[in-house]
C-alpha cells in the first residue's frame, strides 16, 4: 500500500480544466474582454540548465512576454503556458500556483498548454523545470494581475489599495465587507492588456492556502473515458496516414526502391522526395501492407560496434574532456589513504520507451501549417518545421495534444517535421505515427557509460580522496557531495549532442535525469564498496562521510522509515541505500530484495524513497511522479538495455525490450520531507537516480555479489556471484 | 471485402470492409473511436485491448472478421449516460494513471477480469494484468484502483 493521504477533494467539475480544442479565434474571443497581462521576466534557472539554452535569449527566454494571465468577465482565470502535459501533472499544478496569488478559487482557473499561437515561448518541458523555473515565473504574472485588479478597485471603490484584501475574486474592503467588486465586475466591458517588466510582491510560504494541498488532477476524466485526445487521435477531415521507407541499420542508406506495386494498390498514394519514402492512405493498417509492398535495398553501415563492444569503443573515441569539478590534491590524498579501491562501472543505452510512440498530424491551410505534435518541445520544433519546410515562422503553428509519456524522449519530433513535409506534398492532412520498431530506432537513447573510480579511505574510515572518471553518461550528477577533501570529477563527453560523430552507433539524447543514473549508480556502488572495506554498515558510514544538512536529513528520514538497522553488508537481509541529487532536489532511496542464486533473478520487495524537493505544491503529484520515477527505475537497473549490432537495433519491441511490469513492482513507500524553507525544487526526475546503485548495494547485501553493470541481469547476477 | 456486423457498444453496426483488417484500425480509423490506443502492433503492451464478448482481446492483432456477429465493448461504451463505470471512478480516485495512454487498455483489462471474477486477490489481479505495461509507473495505483472497484461492485455499485 503507498502512503498517500486522501485530503484532495475528488468531485472535477464539468467543464473545468484543459482547454484542448482551443483555436485562434478562441484566444481572440478569449482575449476581447478582460484582462490579459502579459509578463517578461527572467527565469529563475537551475544550475545546470541554464547554461545550455540557445544564445541571445535571456536565460533561455527571448524579450517577449513569457507569462500571459487572462481575467475573463466571468472572472475566470486563464494560464496561458508554454509547457505540456506529457503525465506529470503540470496541467494541474501549474494553475495551482495561479490560483494562491489571485485568491480565487482553484475550480475558476483553466488553463492553455503548448499551442504556439497563444502561448508565449518556452524552451520546453525537461529538467523538471515546470514548477521550480517556470513556476516562479507564472506567480509572478498572477501576482501582477491581482495587484492591477485591487487598483481598479480601489479606484472604482474610491478606497487606498492598502485597505483592500482580495477573497474567493473579490476585491473587498477590510473594514467594510459591503464594499467590494469582484474580479469579473472590474473587467467587464474592457480590454485591457498590460505588459509589465516589474514584479509585484508574491505571496509568502506562510500565507499559501492552495498550493501544498493535494489538487485533483484535471485530465482524469478524459483519461479514463477514452476523450482524451493525443496527437494520434486528432483526425482532420481527409488526412492520410503516412508509413515511410526506413533503413534497416544506422548508417546505412537507400540504394535503389521499387514503388509500383504499392502504387498500383487502390487508394494508395506514394510521395517520393529523393531518398524520403512514403506511402499514404486513410488507413493505418492499409499503409503498412503498402509500405511493405516496396521493394528496396540498402546500402550496410559503416558501423561494427555492437552492445557487447561499444564499452571499449566509447573509451577509444570519447574527448579527451575536462575536470567538472576538482579540489585539494589527488597525489596527497593517495598518500593519506590507507585503502585504495578502483572498479569500474558500465551501463547499457537504454530506451524512452513511451508508451505513445512518436505521432503528429499535419494539415495545410491557407499557406498555413498546423501540426498537431506529442512533444515535449513545441517552440523549438515550429522553428524546426518552418525550417524544413522554407517557410516563415509565423506560418506554422504547433499543437500540443495530452502527450502519452515523454521522459525527454519527445524532446526531439522528427516524426512531426516528416508529417509536415507530407501534408505539404500531398495537399492533404497526413498522420505520421512511429511503429514500436521505428520508435526504437529512433529514439535519442540515454546513452552507454563507462565509469572508473579511484577512492581511498584513512584509518579513520574517512573518504581521504576520489577520482572519478566518466564517459558517455555527461556531467549531470557526476560531481560527489560527500566530504571528500582530495576529489576530482572528470567528464569526457556529454549526455547529448557535441560527441564524436563515431562515438555512438546512433542518436543519444536526455533520459529522465540525463546521465545522472549512471553516474549515481557508479559513485553509489562505490561508497558501497568504501563501507564494506570499512567493515561499517554502509548507512553509518554514509553519515560518517556527510555534512550537508539536507543530505543528512534524506538520509536519515529513509532510514527511519525503512527501519534500517546497522549492520556491514553483506548482512545477508538484501538492504540497499544509495542517494542523490537532482533538480536541486535531494533524495535517498532503500530497498530491500531477494535474489535466486540458482537463476540470478532479482526480485524487488519494497522501496522507501525520502525526498526533499523544497516547497511542494501539490503534494499527491509529487508522490506520484517518485512513485513513476522508482518504478520506471526498475526497468534501468534490471532489464532494460538496447542491443545492437553493425548499426542495427535487434529490439524491436517489447517482447525483447522488456519494461518493469506488475508482478516487479514492490510495496513502495514515498516520503516528502517538510522543507518550506526552500524554493519548490523539481520533482519529475530526482527519485529515479538512486535506483541501479540502490538495487546494486541491496544485491550485494542479499548475496555478497557486486554487479558492476547495469542493467543487472540474471546472466550478469550469476556471473557475479561465480 | 466482406460486410461484418457487430454489437459495438451497445449498438449494432454494418461495415463492409477488408475483412482481413485489423480491428483496432477499423475501431479508430473507420469508426472514430480513437480512445483504443496503438503501443506495440504486436499483442506485447496491452494498451489496445477492448473487450470481445466480455473477453480481453488485442485488438492491434484481431482480424475485424473475427467479431462478425460478436458484442464488442471499447472504453467508449464503459460509462452509462456520463455516469463512469466503478472501475473508471476507482482509476480517477487512486490516481492510476500518469501520461494516461495506457489507460484505457488497463481499464478494458481489469473489466475482463471483474467480469469473471468479481473478486480477485491481489494476486490474480497481477497475474491477469501482467500483458499490460505501463511506462509512467502508476502501476502501485492501478492495482489499488482495481482492487477498490471490485469491492465497490461487490457493495452494489456498477
Amino acid at each position: 500500500m503507498t502512503r498517500h493521504d486522501h485530503d484532495h477533494e475528488l468531485e472535477v467539475p464539468a467543464g473545468w480544466g484543459f482547454v484542448e480544442t482551443f483555436d485562434r479565434r478562441d484566444f481572440l474571443k478569449l482575449t476581447s474582454t478582460g484582462l490579459l497581462v502579459m509578463l517578461t521576466i527572467e527565469p529563475v534557472f537551475g544550475r545546470q540548465e541554464g547554461a545550455r539554452q540557445p544564445g541571445g535569449r535571456r536565460g533561455g527566454y527571448p524579450s517577449d512576454p513569457n507569462a500571459y494571465v487572462h481575467i475573463g468577465a466571468d472572472g475566470r482565470v486563464t494560464c496561458l503556458v508554454g509547457k505540456i502535459e506529457m503525465g506529470q501533472g503540470a496541467m494541474t499544478s501549474l494553475p495551482q500556483l495561479a490560483a494562491e496569488e489571485l485568491n480565487v478559487p482553484l475550480t475558476r482557473v483553466d488553463i492553455v498548454m503548448g499551442d504556439t499561437d497563444v502561448c508565449p515561448w518556452d524552451m520546453g518541458t525537461f529538467g523538471s523545470l515546470s514548477i521550480r523555473q517556470f513556476g516562479p515565473v507564472l506567480r509572478a504574472a498572477a501576482a501582477e494581475a491581482r495587484a492591477m485588479l485591487v487598483a481598479m478597485a480601489a479606484d472604482r471603490l474610491q478606497m487606498p489599495a492598502a485597505s483592500l484584501e482580495v477573497v474567493d475574486g473579490v476585491v473587498r474592503s477590510t473594514a467594510d465587507r459591503t464594499k467590494h467588486a469582484s474580479y469579473g465586475e472590474l473587467t467587464a466591458g474592457k480590454r485591457i492588456e498590460r505588459r509589465l517588466e516589474g514584479q509585484a510582491a508574491v505571496e509568502p510560504v506562510s500565507a499559501y492556502t492552495v498550493v501544498g494541498k493535494s489538487a485533483p488532477r484535471r485530465d482524469g476524466r478524459d483519461k479514463v473515458t477514452g476523450k482524451a485526445k493525443f496527437a494520434g487521435d486528432v483526425v482532420p477531415k481527409d488526412a492520410l496516414h503516412a508509413r515511410i521507407l526506413r533503413v534497416p541499420a544506422h548508417g546505412a542508406t537507400i540504394e535503389q526502391a521499387d514503388v509500383a506495386a504499392a502504387s498500383a494498390v487502390p487508394g494508395v498514394r506514394v510521395i517520393r522526395d529523393g531518398d524520403f519514402i512514403a506511402v499514404l492512405h486513410p488507413h493505418r493498417d492499409e499503409a503498412d501492407r503498402a509500405l511493405d509492398l516496396v521493394k528496396a535495398t540498402f546500402t550496410k553501415s559503416p558501423s561494427t560496434v555492437t552492445d557487447e563492444t561499444i564499452f571499449d569503443h566509447l573509451v577509444k573515441t570519447a574527448p579527451a574532456g575536462r575536470a567538472a569539478a576538482e579540489g585539494g590534491n589527488l597525489a596527497n590524498g593517495e598518500k593519506l589513504a590507507a585503502q585504495t579501491v578502483e572498479e569500474k562501472y558500465l551501463k547499457g543505452y537504454v530506451s524512452h520507451a513511451a508508451m505513445e510512440t512518436h505521432s503528429a498530424v499535419a494539415a495545410v491551410e491557407d499557406g498555413k501549417v498546423t501540426v498537431w505534435a506529442g512533444t515535449q518541445t513545441p517552440f523549438p520544433l515550429k522553428s524546426q518545421v518552418a525550417r524544413a519546410l522554407n517557410l516563415p515562422e509565423d506560418k506554422v503553428r504547433v499543437i500540443t495534444p495530452y502527450v502519452g509519456g515523454g521522459f525527454g524522449g519527445k524532446s526531439a519530433s522528427q516524426q512531426a517535421i516528416e508529417a509536415a513535409r507530407l501534408a505539404m506534398a500531398s495537399g492533404r492532412p497526413v498522420r505520421v505515427v512511429f511503429s514500436r520498431e521505428e520508435e526504437l530506432f529512433f529514439d535519442t537513447f540515454d546513452p552507454a557509460a563507462v565509469i572508473t573510480i579511484r577512492a581511498g579511505l584513512d584509518a579513520q574510515k574517512k573518504i581521504v580522496f576520489w577520482d572519478y572518471t566518466v564517459i558517455g553518461a555527461g556531467e549531470r550528477g557526476a560531481a560527489q557531495f560527500y566530504d571528500v577533501p582530495n576529489h576530482r570529477t572528470f567528464v569526457r563527453s556529454g549526455w547529448g549532442g557535441g560527441n564524436p560523430p563515431d562515438m555512438h552507433p546512433f542518436a543519444v539524447g536526455p533520459w529522465r535525469a540525463p546521465g545522472a543514473n549512471a553516474n549515481a549508480f557508479a559513485r553509489e556502488s562505490h561508497v558501497d564498496v568504501l563501507a564494506a572495506k570499512a567493515g561499517m554498515d554502509p548507512v553509518e558510514f554514509r553519515l560518517r562521510n556527510l555534512t550537508d544538512a539536507r543530505m543528512k536529513r534524506v538520509l536519515e528520514t529513509a532510514a527511519k522509515t525503512f527501519g534500517w538497522t546497522p549492520k556491514p553488508a553483506p548482512s545477508g537481509r538484501g538492504f540497499g541505500v544509495a542517494c542523490g541529487i537532482d533538480a536541486d532536489t535531494y533524495v535517498a532511496n532503500m530497498a530491500e530484495v531477494k535474489v535466486d542464486k540458482a537463476t540470478g533473478r532479482i526480485q524487488v520487495v519494497r522501496l522507501v524513497s525520502a525526498q526533499d524537493m523544497g516547497v511542494v505544491v501539490n503534494p499527491e503529484g509529487a508522490r506520484q511522479q517518485m512513485e513513476g520515477c522508482l518504478t520506471m527505475g526498475l526497468g534501468y537497473a534490471l532489464s532494460e538495455e538496447v542491443r545492437f549490432r553493425n548499426g542495427e537495433v535487434l529490439d524491436k519491441n517489447f517482447d525483447t525490450y522488456e519494461l518493469p511490469r506488475f508482478s516487479q513492482v514492490p510495496k513502495i513507500e514515498t516520503v516528502l520531507v517538510p522543507s518550506s524553507d526552500q524554493a519548490s525544487h523539481g520533482g519529475g526526475e530526482p527519485a529515479i537516480v538512486p535506483m541501479g546503485g540502490v538495487l546494486a548495494n541491496a544485491v550485494f547485501d542479499a548475496v555478497g555479489a557486486r554487479v558492476r553493470q547495469l542493467p543487472m541481469t540474471p546472466a550478469r547476477v550469476k556471473a557475479a556471484l561465480a | 471485402m466482406k460486410t461484418i456486423t457487430f454489437m459495438l457498444n451497445g449498438s449494432a453496426r454494418r461495415l463492409t470492409v477488408d475483412e482481413t483488417r485489423m480491428l483496432l484500425w477499423v475501431l479508430r480509423d473507420d469508426l472514430g473511436l480513437t480512445g483504443t490506443k496503438f503501443g506495440c502492433g504486436e499483442s506485447v503492451c496491452g494498451a489496445c485491448t477492448v473487450l470481445v464478448e466480455d473477453e480481453a482481446v488485442r485488438s492491434c492483432m484481431t482480424p475485424v472478421s473475427e467479431v462478425d456477429g460478436k458484442k464488442v465493448v471499447t472504453i467508449e461504451g464503459l460509462a452509462k449516460d456520463d455516469r463512469l463505470h466503478p472501475l473508471q471512478e476507482a482509476f480517477v480516485e487512486h490516481l492510476g494513471y500518469q501520461c494516461g495512454y495506457c489507460t484505457p487498455g488497463m481499464i478494458m483489462g481489469a473489466h475482463a477480469l471483474l467480469l469473471k471474477n468479481p473478486r480477485p486477490t491481489r494476486a490474480q489481479i497481477v497475474q491477469h494484468m501482467e500483458p499490460h505495461l505501463c511506462r509512467c509507473g502508476a502501476h502501485v495505483r492501478i492495482l489499488e484502483a482495481i482492487e477498490s472497484a471490485s469491492a465497490a461492485m461487490a457493495g452494489g455499485a456498477r
